[in-house]
């Protein structure tokens, strides 16, 4: 079982969440939150007043998986995500030990699907 | 007892600033024309030596005129909305959310306060019978003697404030002035001043600096009236007078935690864009209101009003797009206040002309000072209350001495552009004095507050904000 968290551009939700989808892939968590990489921020001006260490808005999709879907899910992100710009964001992949279903008490690979 | 001592300290202070301001103590003429309720209504001040009119009648409750008094309750009405809800959203969505509630709350409770102290005792001290042309006296304290279905008259000076409405109309509509007077103030101290302290120095600043000011250029034989200072809605009592104490007040209190560059950006601009937008709706009953009738004089306020509001609006625009590239709507509805607060003062006396003129200045003035001189300095006026009211005020009060007319208003003057400089120097005096006496007063009542109970909120609960500390309250919720 793995663990994706991927951070992409507000904007490319719709079309990652849809190649997703066409994969079968529907446990999603989806957060927005703000962050910078390369691509830095714009610095924002109020009364003439420039404000440091500016942010920009993403979007974070957080996806437990069992393995044999993994490639698919990661190319529906970089597929969906990818524009080919800077800050079209990055994608984490970690091992996951367990996983609960709350409402079954089932655990392990059944409980994600 | 306690309101006596301050007023008797008052009177004190009062003197002193009359004193150290030499030129000031010109002999009182016996009319004056400046009030805005005298101008609204006074004959023009024509001195017929040959053959002198019979003194004029005090207004019977038959005078009362329905339509004009019917617009100075309504306009009373849209210079509360001023205070609630445009001052406290204008101000709420700049702060930070932690803070949003404390300065929503410091709105409202000032319109409660200052609305009680005003019926007490504010209005008598304000408005009331003159004592050496520096306060009134207590005659209408707890409104008595205030009729609610006879004009005011003034024996003395044998003319009324209003004569076409009741008094007591004319008493709420320049209670909505006092509320909104401390609550400007609010702009510089916000988020770091502590809610005990706010509201005690608000009670005393009001009663101590605004009712003297009010008195002086708006009350009967009031001393900077007499000399000729023309200021129709509030210019030098509401937005010097305002602005000034708030410049001290962001002094006295030093920076907040983090201040200027580890600071959240305005958390709430719509909230902010909202409140401007109502104060623009409200400021016609501020400025057209205080015709205290219905006529010309109240149309043409509200025009130039209106017109030197959009000019000063777009002038801000300006100034930001070719210095800071783009156009910011907190810019437009900064310079849209600014507008407002320096056609106040000449709204009763300039053409349309002169308010473009203005609303041009109240675009470029303010925002120097707040782009430019106030990084400089450092001091941390936290919503610019001194860089829009005090600034924009002070050009407004000088400016209606360039730009005056008596083709707008025959009891008022003419100004610099119009033949007479004399004018502009009596508004410079007006403003040299108030400036100067709310510097002073506003600056020992703080010093005063902050030994008794301390002004400033604990550094942590600065951190965690004012709404939670102060109030036990939080402004929006995270989870439902």
């Amino acid at each position: 079982m793995k663990y994706i968290i991927a951070i992409i551009q507000p904007d490319r939700l719709e079309e990652v969440m849809q190649r997703l989808e066409e994969k079968e892939i529907h446990l999603v968590t989806v957060t927005n939150v703000m962050g910078r990489g390369r691509q830095k921020g714009i610095a924002e001006v109020y009364r003439s007043h420039r404000e440091a260490g500016t942010l920009l808005k993403k979007v974070k999709l957080e996806i437990a998986i069992n393995d044999a879907y993994l490639k698919p899910a990661l190319d529906a992100i970089i597929q969906g995500g990818r524009t080919g710009q800077v800050g079209d964001g990055k994608i984490f992949v970690m091992n996951l030990d367990e996983c609960i279903r709350i409402r079954t008490g089932e655990t392990g690979g059944p409980a994600i699907g | 007892m306690k309101t006596n001592r301050f007023w008797k300290w008052a009177l004190a202070v009062a003197t002193m600033a009359v004193v150290t301001g030499s030129a000031f103590a010109q002999a009182p003429s016996a009319t004056s024309n400046t009030a805005p309720a005298v101008a609204a209504i006074a004959a023009p001040p024509v001195a017929a030596p040959a053959a002198a009119p019979a003194a004029p009648t005090p207004p019977t409750a038959k005078d009362v005129n329905s339509g004009d008094n019917a617009w100075v309750l309504i306009s009373s009405a849209l210079v509360l909305l001023m205070t609630v809800p445009a001052l406290a959203f204008f101000y709420g969505g700049l702060v930070r959310r932690k803070n949003v509630l404390s300065v929503l709350m410091q709105c409202f409770i000032l319109a409660c306060v200052i609305s009680i102290q005003w019926v007490l005792f504010g209005y008598s001290l304000a408005f009331g019978p003159d004592i050496k042309h520096l306060i009134g006296n207590l005659d209408w304290a707890f409104l008595k003697n205030v009729s609610i279905d006879t004009p005011h008259w003034d024996a003395v000076t044998a003319s009324s404030y209003a004569g076409t409405i009741p008094h007591q109309s004319f008493m709420i509509f320049q209670m909505m002035f006092a509320v909104i007077t401390p609550g400007l103030i609010i702009g510089s101290f916000a988020e770091r001043m502590k809610f005990s302290a706010f509201l005690v120095f608000a009670i005393l600043w009001a009663t101590i600096v605004y009712d003297p000011v009010a008195h002086w250029v708006w009350g009967k034989n009031g001393f900077l009236g007499l000399m000729g200072a023309l200021d129709f809605a509030g210019g030098t009592v509401v937005h010097i007078n305002a602005g000034i104490a708030g410049l001290v007040t962001a002094l006295v209190l030093g920076k907040r935690i983090g201040y200027p560059d580890r600071m959240s950006p305005p958390h709430n601009l719509p909230f902010a864009v909202l409140g401007a937008a109502l104060l623009w709706v409200g400021w016609f009953g501020f400025n057209a209101g205080s015709a205290l009738s219905a006529g010309g004089l109240a149309t043409s306020a509200f025009v130039v009003t209106h017109v030197a509001t959009a000019a000063a609006g777009l002038t801000w625009a300006l100034m930001d797009w070719i210095f800071n590239k783009r156009p910011t709507l907190l810019g437009v509805i900064s310079g849209a206040v600014g507008g407002l607060v320096a056609i106040t003062p000449a709204s009763g006396f300039v053409n349309v002309m002169g308010a473009i003129g203005i609303g041009v200045g109240a675009g470029i003035l303010p925002w120097i000072f707040v782009s430019i001189i106030k990084p400089k300095l450092g001091y941390d006026d936290a919503l610019d209350a001194f860089g829009v009211h005090g600034v924009g005020g002070t050009w407004g009060a000088i400016a209606t001495g360039l730009w005056a007319t008596k083709t707008i208003n025959s009891a008022g003057a003419d100004g610099l552009f119009y033949g007479n400089p004399a004018q502009l120097l009596i508004q410079l005096k007006a403003v040299g004095v108030t400036i100067v006496y709310s510097l002073v007063v506003s600056f020992i009542l703080l010093k005063i507050v902050d030994l008794v109970m301390g002004l400033r909120a604990e550094p942590q609960a600065e951190k965690i904000g004012l709404d939670l500390t102060d109030h036990r309250e939080t402004g929006y919720t995270v989870l439902d």
